[in-house]
């Protein structure tokens, strides 16, 4: 198999332009098709009106209110015709599609050429050209397939085609199809460009894309204000991040001398250019805030729940199982440079963990179901970070690939219940979906049980992993938060199952009789990615059971942290540890939703329709604390008072103060100099001839006097 | 002066042009006044023929540089960089003038004929490597050029450009015979070399710095360096605007390069001087340049003044005059230049329909709505101008800046980054108008492929550069003077 990486991440760019260029060029007819129709409609109104206020009118007639919801045939215009929507079916998924031939048409021999000598096995360097030559600085674009990045293509390209397959189905009714599959394709050549990358500038491209699509994909709705300021929210808050991403780079440079990937290498034999412990150390903290940007990490989670007012497809795709994995990429791979600086690990587990039970927590009391899935996510995250920052590294990427099929199965079941539903997505109105929709709910089942940690699931694997590691490497206390966390999960994931697919159907009889199934092209992706929520673990076994090919595989990458070794009896005992307290997690939800219950009504209270009276009775001794909770522990409330508002009064101090007096004092100022300057200028700029000669003249004196004099 | 036959091959290129240029001059007698697009394209023919000559000669002979008519004449790498700049911004200029020239009342032949004739007068002053060579090249040029500037004879306008061009011209050419005789006194030699020489053995003689001060205000009179800048902005508002475009790029191309040849082969070694004059002249041009621009209504005038303070930055190449960074940084910075300029310009062409209208930086208004690729494009030029990034415009400057630093002259670069940002202000009035202000009526605007076509490769160079610097970058350091 002799062809260039390359091809890889240009296909879906040449999906982008294909579909990007089909939308404008259909888009622009259309207005102009309008714009006649418009102007056969009122003859009388003059040619001079521009056509933009003509289009804000219709705008306007469009779109109706926003419901909180995530998609719908109401939005922005009429179905496309189906021959355009066959071509953006066709070029959004097929240039995936070959993309995903073409990796695992690489990946699969060199797996095998690495699983076979694990001590030999290269990297494969692809340089196409010397991008920027400065100085002794050299930053090429070059591709790099090493275990790390091969890891990630293989489950970015086969889960991003899944997922743009189910997107032919799930957005067929919408006007801007092909603007989405422009977008899905935009994002898949980032992600792409971010795991392919050889250097770290190129991976800043690359995770600035998909920071670009999540962005652009969030707002697809971008009539409807929720998606707009959430899609804004996104990006604002990881601006944050990236700061911390962009010095971290700088930070690389000055310690090693190179972007290049090869700072790894230098790092794991630390032979470092320069640089301190406190300078390693900033310099980890800086990447680390990069990564909690983009991972949605504490306390710059708060964008990633709000993400969820794009479509269910981007939902699963961006905000579950690709983009926002890219944090722990990062960690992992400068894992050599975060095990130089260990205060910056324990940094990492514990915000790890801190986010992992925070999110968690929250999840136990959301109605939306995208919301809790959505929590899920920060909280798996997190403990994805847990296993970085513990120093198991392959186990933490582990639980990446793992968590990247049964999340993605999750949120296209979610997808599918909304999709069945006509666009609810309160988990109030739901219930008795499981006759309803089999397949979704057997695929959902499944990822439930994966999520909760279940063996033989895939979740059970990695996650009892990590909660091992932190074990064995004396972390107590982690330890314990996680597996508290691994209870709440399995609690919340069953409380969703039980109020979605349990019981009788809470809507209107009239809304139950639309329920439906989806198409192929969305249970098909969902069966695939439900095999893969019971299969991919068994890639990982646990050392007690055998070979761990996930962590042999990723042994050349990254880097491991010296454990202590646990006895089997020890590790055999945590298991059956982590089992008891999914197990009473999924007992409690079993036992506190019983689905026999009322009608919805909107605005009431959850538990009043649906849970059991044991469960009403812990809620009243709760309390507050219960309320605050399902309010996201305030965090958005405390964000606006501790950061926004301070800064709100801080910003109206630099306008009223600052800016007004002082800034445009200097502006008026200088603008009063510039017309000092003018008059000067204009003064010899006569437009006379003799004057100009004059200034000539008084140019070779005044410089010849200049030298003279000195 | 006796030289050998055979250092004619040398000049092919030129002799070429020329031979073209008079031709066309004769054939335009004959052709009718509607057929005279044909002139336009033989000449523009004849410049990428010429562009091609330039290799053909050289292509059995590796060793450049070759010196030919007894030292006066050279053929080496570094006039090549300048040479294939100059075709290309004749080239360009002549795309502009297609429609501009055809539906003005005046007659084409003897237009096409001088912009060829001072190509060829610019040819023979980047290989000039002896001080009267270079001086009779110079003023080929300027001849041609003050014709040119005035060839709307019935526009006051036109014709008050020409005149003042031509009298302050002849006033500076004075004054750089002045100083190329004072240098000829004290070196008792014409050619650089020999210069050179005799300025490394004596190097505080009076008579060579007076003349070396003289020199240099001549030369900063064409390349529009304050405080001999004066004529700029009439000229480049009165000359037909596609003539406008070629003086702030081609003109000044030759003078730099002149200008490097002159100070860094001839004076260069002797006396360091010339670096102060130079660093006073560019600080002066940067704040001349930039502020006389902000409260420009006139597009053409806008840029004049826009092309003065981009004289101010190229100066500071000159001061890395002995470290690695200042000669390319020049050469990097005029070829970025030359590709923003054009582009900027060719827009404002195709903005006009007719003599002066569309103009002023009202006629901007709602470009963006009626024509968004035209506005984009402007965008993309004005941006370049400014020197953000990832635009071609910001590698010149950054290697400008970088170059000015490590010479040591850090105010002055610190300046230049100022002074950048008062530009912004006033390109960013046209990006305003285009695309924030709505325009009233129907917008002049005369789609044109010939126009288009130049415009759009400008644009390519812009992005293209500002992307990939670096086939430009090696391609600078491989021109330098040796």
């Amino acid at each position: 198999m002799n062809y260039p990486i390359w091809l890889i991440p240009a296909l879906p760019l040449l999906g982008f332009l294909l579909n990007g260029l089909a939308s404008l060029l259909y888009g622009a007819a259309q207005a102009q098709k309008r714009g006649e129709e418009w102007r056969k409609a009122h003859p009388d109104e003059g040619h001079g009106h521009d056509h933009g206020s003509h289009e804000a009118a219709h705008g306007a007639h469009d779109s109706h209110d926003a419901h909180g919801h995530d998609h719908g045939h109401h939005d922005t215009g009429p179905m496309l015709p189906w021959a355009l929507r066959l071509f953006h079916g066709v070029v959004g998924v097929g240039t995936v599609g070959l993309a995903t031939v073409l990796s695992f048409g690489i990946l699969v021999p060199y797996a095998k050429s690495v699983m076979s000598n694990v001590e030999g096995a290269r990297p494969i360097v692809e340089t196409l050209y010397h991008w920027i030559q400065v100085g002794g600085l050299s930053i090429d674009i070059a591709f790099r397939i090493d275990a790390l990045s091969a890891l990630m293509l293989s489950f970015v390209t086969f889960v991003g085609t899944l997922i743009h397959l189910y997107s032919v189905g799930y957005m067929q009714a919408e006007a801007g199809y092909g603007r989405f599959f422009a977008y899905l394709n935009l994002f898949m050549f980032s992600m792409l460009m971010l795991v392919l990358a050889n250097n770290l500038p190129m991976l800043f491209i690359g995770w600035e894309g998909v920071g670009l699509c999540s962005y652009l994909l969030i707002g697809y709705y971008y009539d409807k204000d929720f998606a707009a300021a959430a899609g804004k929210k996104a990006f604002v808050t990881n601006r944050v991040g990236d700061f911390g991403m962009v010095l971290g780079i700088f930070g690389i440079l000055a310690l090693f001398g190179t972007t290049d990937f090869s700072f790894v290498d230098m790092a794991r034999q630390q032979q470092m250019a320069s640089g301190t412990p406190l300078g390693v150390y900033a310099v980890c903290a800086l990447l680390f805030l990069g990564a909690c940007g983009k991972s949605a990490q504490v306390p710059l989670y708060v964008w990633l729940p709000d993400a969820m007012a794009g479509p269910t497809p981007v939902s699963a795709l961006i905000h579950a199982a690709t983009m926002v994995t890219a944090g722990v990429y990062l960690v992992a791979r400068c894992s050599a440079v975060f095990l130089l600086a260990p205060d910056a690990l324990t940094l990492v587990a514990w915000v790890g963990a801190g986010t992992a039970i925070l999110a968690a927590s929250i999840g136990l009391a959301q109605n939306d179901i995208k919301k809790v899935l959505a929590y899920s996510t920060v909280s798996q995250l997190g403990y994805m970070f847990l296993a970085c920052g513990v120093g198991a590294f392959a186990i933490g990427m582990f639980h990446v690939f793992t968590h990247a099929f049964f999340k993605a199965c999750l949120f296209l079941g979610s997808g599918s219940v909304i999709h069945a539903l006509h666009h609810e997505q309160d988990m109030r109105a739901m219930g008795g979906l499981a006759k309803k929709t089999p397949a979704t709910h057997l695929t959902m089942l499944v990822s439930a049980l994966a999520i909760a940690g279940i063996v033989p699931f895939a979740g059970f694997f990695s996650k009892d992993q990590i909660l091992g590691s932190a074990f064995a490497g004396g972390h107590y206390i982690l330890f314990a938060v996680g597996l508290v966390t691994a209870g709440m999960t399995a609690f919340y994931m069953f409380r969703l199952y039980r109020m979605t697919f349990s019981g009788t159907y809470r809507g209107t009889p009239e809304q139950e009789s639309h329920i439906h199934e989806s198409p192929l092209t969305m249970t098909v992706p969902l069966w695939i990615l439900g095999a893969g929520s019971v299969l991919t673990g068994f890639l990982g076994l646990p050392e007690v059971f055998g070979k761990n090919l996930m962590v042999e595989f990723l042994s050349p990458s990254v880097g491991k942290m010296h454990a202590h070794e646990v006895s089997h009896a020890t590790e055999y005992l945590l298991m059956a540890v982590s089992l008891a307290v999914a197990g009473a997690g999924i007992f409690l939800a079993f036992k506190w939703y019983t689905g026999q219950d009322a009608k919805f009504t909107p605005g009431a209270a959850p538990e009043d329709i649906i849970a059991s009276p044991a469960a009403h009775a812990f809620f009243e001794k709760t309390g507050t604390l219960g309320k605050v909770v399902a309010n996201k522990w305030n965090v958005d409330e405390g964000i606006e008072a501790l950061v926004l508002s301070p800064f709100r009064k801080i910003g109206t101090f630099l306008w009223r103060g600052f800016d007004a007096l002082f800034i445009d004092g200097l502006v008026n100022a200088s603008a009063f100099m510039v017309e000092l300057t003018g008059d000067l200028v204009r003064f010899f700029t006569t437009g006379n001839v003799r004057n100009y000669a004059l200034t000539f003249v008084l140019g070779v004196l005044g410089f010849t006097l200049y030298i003279w004099m000195r | 002066m006796p030289f050998p036959v055979s250092d004619l091959i040398l000049i092919v290129p030129e002799l070429f042009l020329t031979a073209v240029a008079l031709g066309l001059l004769i054939y335009a007698t004959v052709v009718s006044r509607e057929k005279e697009g044909a002139i336009a394209w033989m000449a523009l023919a004849a410049l990428v023929l010429t562009g091609v000559l330039l290799f053909v000669p050289f292509s059995s002979v590796t060793s450049l540089p070759q010196i030919g008519f007894a030292g006066m004449f050279a053929v080496d790498k570094f006039s090549l960089f300048f040479k294939i700049l100059i075709l290309a911004a004749a080239a360009v200029t002549i795309l502009f003038s297609l429609r501009f020239i055809g539906s003005s009342p005046y007659p084409g032949g003897e237009y096409y004929c001088l912009i060829l004739l001072t190509t060829v007068g610019m040819l023979f002053m980047v290989s000039g490597v002896h001080l009267v060579s270079i001086y009779i090249a110079l003023e080929l040029m300027a001849l041609s050029q003050y014709v040119l500037a005035g060839y709307f004879k019935q526009e006051t306008k036109s014709i008050e450009a020409a005149a003042k061009y031509f009298v302050l011209g002849a006033f500076s050419s004075g004054v750089l015979l002045y100083g190329l005789s004072l240098v000829y006194g004290a070196a008792r030699t014409l050619t650089l070399t020999g210069v050179a020489q005799a300025l490394a053995a004596s190097p505080k003689a009076p008579l060579f710095i007076l003349g070396i001060i003289l020199v240099a205000c001549g030369l900063f009179f064409k390349i529009a360096s304050a405080p001999f800048h004066v004529w700029a902005p009439d000229v480049y508002e009165g000359a037909p605007t596609p003539i406008a475009a070629f003086f702030a790029v081609g003109p000044k191309l030759a003078a730099y390069a002149i200008f490097a040849r002159i100070f860094y082969s001839g004076f260069g070694p002797g006396s360091a001087d010339w670096t102060v004059i130079v660093a006073a002249s560019a600080a002066l041009t940067m704040v001349v340049g930039n502020v006389g621009a902000l409260m420009q209504e006139n597009v053409k005038r806008l840029l004049g003044y826009s092309s003065i303070g981009h004289a101010g930055y190229a100066l500071m190449g000159f001061l890395g005059y002995g470290t690695d960074f200042g000669l390319p940084a020049l050469m990097i910075y005029l070829a970025s230049y030359a590709l923003m300029t054009l582009g900027a310009f060719g827009l404002v062409v195709m903005l006009e329909t007719k003599g002066y209208a569309g103009e002023s930086v009202d006629d901007f208004n709602g470009l963006a709505r009626k024509n968004p690729t035209a506005a984009a494009a402007m965008l993309v030029f004005l941006l370049s101008l400014t020197g953000i990034p990832p635009t071609v415009g910001f590698i010149g400057k950054y290697y400008l800046f970088t170059s000015a630093m490590k010479a040591g002259w850090f105010w002055l670069a610190l300046l230049g980054v100022l002074m950048s940002a008062v530009s912004l202000f006033y390109y960013f009035r046209i990006v305003r108008a285009m695309y924030l202000v709505d325009g009233e009526g129907e917008l002049r605007w005369k789609e044109e492929p010939a126009v288009s076509a130049a415009v759009i490769a400008c644009l390519a160079g812009t992005l293209l550069f500002g992307i990939l610097p670096q086939p430009l970058v090696s391609w600078a350091k491989a021109c330098l003077l040796n």
